[in-house]
């Protein structure tokens, strides 16, 4: 599985890179590409909008089912990847890098280290 | 779960399996749905369809009987040809639909869905005994299990299909079937399939099937998965059973009402009082997002006029599209609804199937 050690991660399969000046990227995880099959449609959230932790910001969508993706950490919509629209199949070719969703800016970085670790994670997904 | 005769062939492509109808069943290769739909729509796909069921129907009344059974009409059909057919019920709606292919004179191999062989059987085996106008001098049985069945299809599967088998395949026309052998084995083509693309649908041997298989894949014909099937058949405008149609829904109310023929039919006078309140139309939606079986078609002030039945994106054209039952004021070509999508109107325009035309 691919799992980046450098990432934390979710249950629910998104992905948050570490803070840096308060902004972390946001993405579903390769696991979760794989689970959902050929992307073929996003809806990303406006930018400026003020998300609760857990609270559903995105919907990523697929041949087989459409599925939220929730704010792994509470913040601000600061920056979505518009190139999705028009490519969405990055989620799939490169989950963790052109395929991330949206970026916040968070109102507690030191939530991000109570996030899970990639074994961590990597545990949760194989339980499925 | 039954397996197919190809079911290792699927394993050792590492497709993902699920269960349809009862049986472990590849959705798709790593290829991918979208790249397997090209494959199709640009060159040649395959897929495993031995999960459909055969039935035989056999006697010097099997063509009175199918004709009093079916909705098309199979006295139309000479020996080696074959027509698209529904199978009504008694209250108006339909028990399958079929392809019906005549052998010889008065022997008729019937295909059905998977998830309807034994209700088609049960269904045909009574009513061949019901009178009036039978009891008919006909029996039916099921051949399901002497047959595997493959589609190749795509614009380029007739050319690879050719240099494999001993016939010569440029005169076999749409709709027609031919006994040849391919590399040997004895195979029966048919030229029709359930993409929109020109294809045979290739019945063998069970203990073939494998062979047969291998020699197409080293032809260069894709694998397609049942997710491919799914939506090269909703862009080519073709219902399936258990979405666009069921028990409950009348024929004559959908763009398929063609294959409903003028002449003595078991259920054809409960379907001709029935009217059309609702009827079966096509959607185009604005934007990607897609219409999925069940979600709800809204008018301008967002009362319920009705339910999609399938719906996707098309990998070729990028078009989200759909098929849905809608109240029959409101199924006029170009007239604009929208569909509920995770609570939201999304913008649709009535559009008569096919989607694309190859």
């Amino acid at each position: 599985m691919n799992t980046p050690d450098h990432l934390r991660f979710t249950a629910s399969h998104e992905w948050a890179t570490e803070p840096a000046d308060g902004i972390v990227t946001i993405g579903i995880t390769d696991f979760a590409q794989d689970q959902l099959g050929d992307v073929v449609f996003v809806e990303l959230p406006d930018v400026g909008r003020s998300l609760a932790a857990g609270e559903a910001a995105a919907v990523v969508e697929s041949v087989k089912t459409a599925s939220d993706i929730y704010a792994p950490l509470a913040g601000e919509v600061v920056e979505v990847n518009a190139a999705l629209l028009d490519a969405p199949e990055a989620i799939n070719t490169d989950a963790y890098g052109g395929g991330w969703l949206f970026r916040l800016r968070v109102a507690d970085a030191g939530a991000w280290g109570g996030m899970l670790d990639a074994a961590g994670y990597a545990a949760v997904a194989e339980e499925g | 779960m039954r397996k197919t005769p190809l079911h290792d062939e699927h394993v050792a492509l590492n497709a993902r399996m699920v269960e349809f109808a009862g049986w472990h069943m590849p959705i798709q290769y790593p290829t991918g749905i979208p790249q397997e739909h090209l494959a199709v729509r640009q060159d040649a796909g395959m897929f495993d369809v031995s999960h459909m069921g055969q039935l035989r129907v056999l006697g010097p009344d099997a063509t009175a009987f199918l004709s009093w059974a079916t909705l098309n009409d199979p006295a139309r059909l000479r020996p080696a040809q074959g027509q698209y057919s529904m199978l009504p019920n008694d209250r108006g709606g339909l028990i399958d639909d079929l392809y019906v292919y005549r052998d010889v004179d008065e022997s008729f191999l019937v295909v059905a869905n998977a998830a309807n062989v034994g209700a088609v059987l049960a269904h045909l085996q009574a009513l061949v005994e019901a009178s009036p106008p039978g009891p008919f001098e006909a029996a039916v049985r099921d051949e399901s299990d002497g047959w595997a069945l493959l589609a190749i299809q795509g614009p380029t599967a007739a050319t690879k299909v050719d240099r494999l088998v001993a016939a010569d395949l440029t005169e076999v026309r749409k709709n027609r079937l031919i006994d040849t052998t391919l590399s040997g084995m004895p195979v029966r083509l048919a030229r029709t399939g359930y993409t929109g693309e020109d294809g045979f649908e290739v019945f063998c041997r069970p203990v073939d099937a494998a062979a047969v298989w291998r020699l197409l894949l080293e032809a260069g014909v894709t694998p397609c998965g049942l997710g491919a099937r799914d939506t090269l058949r909703l862009e080519a405008g073709f219902p399936l059973y258990g979405h666009e149609l069921d028990a409950g829904s009348n024929p004559l109310c959908t763009p398929f009402a063609w294959v409903v023929k003028d002449k003595p039919v078991f259920g054809l006078d409960v379907m001709r009082r029935g009217e059309c309140r609702r009827r079966l139309v096509g959607l185009v939606l604005e934007g990607r997002g897609i219409a999925r079986d069940g979600y709800r078609v809204l008018d301008a002030e967002g009362r319920v006029l009705g339910r999609v039945t399938s719906g996707t994106v098309s990998p070729l054209t990028r078009m989200s599209i759909a098929m849905a039952w809608v109240d029959a004021e409101h199924a006029t070509d170009g007239v604009r609804l929208s569909v509920e999508i995770r609570g939201q109107p999304v913008p649709a325009t009535v559009t008569p199937p096919p989607f694309y035309r190859p």
